[in-house]
């Protein structure tokens, strides 16, 4: 075991996944010589030479176009979007090449994509952005979304091995905020929800840092029972899981960093709508950020994004219902 | 760097008079006719009311596929268009499958996942394209990337249209190539129209001139003679196979029909047509193996016979079984990367066959 940041566990499973499988090969912009604008590849270039990680031209679309051709004769491409934000210029070359390749034409695109993600840094609306639900939507791309330093290092692995597109979304907020135990070596967590604290009055379900901002905001809510569910895989979405915890706790309050209208919370309340309805003592909660693009002046940004103080505020009123 | 028409028809066929036998260049017409023939049943079946969907064809474009998959090898990759039917059938496809995708059976290459031609057998080395030109672009050159990384002798090819060079993945995958000097064959086919849209209004210069601003060799070669493309793919394959970078390959042709069924092409002057009709690559590689002694004749009427017993199959064939259209999103065991295709060019098939410069014509 060694105590690895939520950003060291990320490099910790690309270093070896490089060590272990000369398939893989990491690509991006900046990654190389200059370690990657948050320097997750930060001593690759020199560990692993100018091929395996590899310094692309600025072109988001020719990133994720050139992963799924090399994936398809035989490697494990890794692509760093350097902000998730930026998928938007490659979302042709995954939504319909990388989605819908083994559907159409039974060839697997092994392909995993780092998506730098989340707000809370004054980065603006284009560096913000938490744009998970997008890939949710298009059929094809598994998507997950780790909170701890175990499930960073683990599920990278897992996603790298995996025969499918994987979205990975790191958020940024925890690259050196969060710390943890993390087993040494390679392996692999399932892309399945974790109880990140047991409880049977109320759940809270979160996934990426709002899982944090969930943990904080019910610790010590008046001395209830909360629990908090860590989805960490958006696509699949762990519904035995989900419909378990509201079976247990019977009220849920579920958090979105994401943009309100169709985020992966909206799927949550769907399920639980349509399948716990039975188990439910109250409505089906959201606590998200609005529609609106994320602004960058510090009091702007803190009253869009959800805080510890809007969650614990949703539990209670819930709580009292 | 770009030659005219005629400079590249004529030295391109003196060139390919040394690289392929007459069984090769029957081979050619073989193609040709096959894919003609095949793509006239499927739309007599679209007529029918047999085949779903609308409906796209090649005519006219035959060689333009047929010359330059000829000269690729078995460990070669290639994305293929819209209108190059005779690049699946040299890498193997069997016409029954193409009948089967076109009228959406299970029998066909995707099971009737997907339409027409939008198809790739995996199996056979080939990925079939998508609707958002020309984004097989950056596939080619991803799988370039690969053999470079992986010091293999191998190279990509894909075709894509003069409208997909207004696009920004033209420009993306044109630039990576040059930069990392790739061994990728890009062949743009220009069929002078994207769906009604004429060359003037896509490009203010020819877009072959754009290779040499991207660091590599753009040729322009009469896209309606097989032999000059399968030479001038075959000399593309050499260099690249050298480490010498990329090649963009103009072949400049007509389309002949609508982009679609459906498409009367009100918009194409009657002359322009009938110019390009007496250019046809059939007639053109006919008349060469006429003159060198073939019986075309029997050839023809070889290829109908098996073009009806294709129909018959295919017609023959079930749909896909309703209860599986949820299948296969996602790959549930290992992942498998594109198998080897046939490649019945002689030149690799002779012993010790070189390609040209020397080295072995497929990787070991």
């Amino acid at each position: 075991m060694s105590t690895l940041t939520y950003l060291q566990a990320i490099s910790s499973a690309l270093r070896d996944e490089l060590r272990a499988d000369e398939r893989v090969l990491v690509m991006g912009e900046d990654i190389g010589v200059f370690g990657g604008a948050f320097k997750v590849t930060d001593g690759f270039f020199d560990e692993f030479g100018p091929e395996r990680v590899m310094d692309t031209p600025l072109a988001e679309s020719g990133i994720i176009g050139t992963a799924i051709g090399a994936a398809v004769v035989g490697m494990r491409p890794v692509c760093e979007m350097q902000f998730s934000d930026f998928i938007s210029c490659g979302f042709d070359q995954l939504v319909n090449v990388a989605g819908k390749m083994h559907y159409r034409q039974g060839l697997a695109v092994p392909i995993t994509v780092r998506l730098p993600s989340g707000g809370g840094f004054s980065g603006g609306p284009f560096h913000s952005q938490n744009p998970e639900a997008w890939f949710m939507h298009a059929p094809g791309i598994k998507v997950v979304a780790p909170s701890t330093a175990e499930d960073a290092k683990g599920l990278l692995h897992a996603a790298i091995r995996d025969p499918n597109p994987v979205c990975y979304m790191e958020h940024k907020h925890l690259y050196r905020r969060v710390k943890g135990e993390v087993a040494d070596g390679v392996f692999e967590t399932p892309f399945t929800a974790r109880v990140a604290r047991p409880g049977s009055d109320l759940v809270v379900i979160a996934y990426g840092a709002m899982v944090h901002t969930a943990l904080e905001a019910t610790e010590d809510l008046d001395g209830a029972s909360i629990e908090v569910l860590d989805l960490r895989s958006l696509v699949p979405m762990d519904e035995v899981a989900i419909l378990e915890s509201v079976e247990r706790c019977s009220k849920v309050v579920i958090i979105d960093e994401a943009n309100t209208t169709c985020a992966a919370g909206a799927e949550v309340a769907a399920l639980i709508a349509e399948r716990g309805f039975e188990s439910l003592d109250g409505p089906v909660v959201r606590v998200a950020t609005p529609d609106v693009p994320i602004p960058f002046s510090p009091p702007l940004e803190q009253a869009v994004l959800p805080s510890v103080d809007r969650v614990r505020e949703a539990c209670r009123e819930l709580l009292e219902y | 760097m770009a030659t005219n028409i005629a400079e590249a028809s004529a030295s391109g066929k003196a060139t390919a008079d040394t690289h392929l036998l007459l069984e090769d260049r029957v081979w050619l017409l073989r193609a040709m006719l096959m894919m003609r023939g095949l793509e006239e049943r499927a739309m007599t079946l679209y007529r029918q009311g047999k085949v779903p969907g609308s409906f796209y064809d090649g005519y006219g474009q035959e060689a333009v596929s047929a010359g330059a998959a000829f000269a690729m090898g078995p460990e070669d990759r290639l994305c293929v268009l819209h209108r190059d039917l005779a690049a699946h059938l040299i890498r193997g496809v069997s016409p029954a499958r193409v009948l089967a995708q076109y009228m959406g059976r299970a029998t066909g290459i995707t099971n009737g996942r997907d339409g027409n031609v939008h198809f790739g057998d995996w199996q056979l080395g080939c990925v079939g394209m998508v609707s958002m030109l020309p984004d097989m672009m950056l596939v080619a050159t991803g799988m370039a990337m690969a053999f470079k990384l992986r010091g293999e002798r191998r190279c990509a090819l894909t075709w894509f249209g003069d409208g997909s060079t207004s696009r920004g993945d033209f420009h993306e995958a044109m630039n990576w190539a040059g930069v990392q000097k790739l061994p990728v064959i890009f062949i743009l086919e220009n069929n002078q129209y994207a769906y009604s849209t004429p060359l003037d209004k896509q490009f203010a210069v020819d877009p072959v001139e754009r290779a040499a601003a991207y660091g590599f060799v753009g040729v322009t070669v009469d896209g309606n003679d097989a032999e000059a493309m399968f030479e001038a793919t075959r000399a593309a394959r050499v260099r690249v196979l050298q480490g010498d970078g990329p090649t963009l390959i103009e072949a400049v042709t007509m389309r002949m029909h609508g982009h679609a069924a459906h498409d009367d092409m009100k918009y194409v002057p009657k002359e322009q047509v009938e110019e390009w009709r007496k250019r046809d690559p059939i007639d053109r590689q006919e008349t060469r193996l006429r003159e060198a002694g073939v019986d075309v004749d029997a050839l023809r009427a070889e290829i109908k016979a098996e073009i009806d017993a294709a129909t018959a199959d295919a017609l023959a064939s079930p749909m896909p079984d309703a209860a599986t259209a949820a299948d296969g999103v996602f790959c549930d065991g290992e992942a498998e990367p594109l198998r080897d295709g046939q490649a019945p060019w002689s030149g690799f098939r002779a012993e010790g066959a070189v390609d040209g410069d020397g080295q072995p014509a497929v990787a070991p």
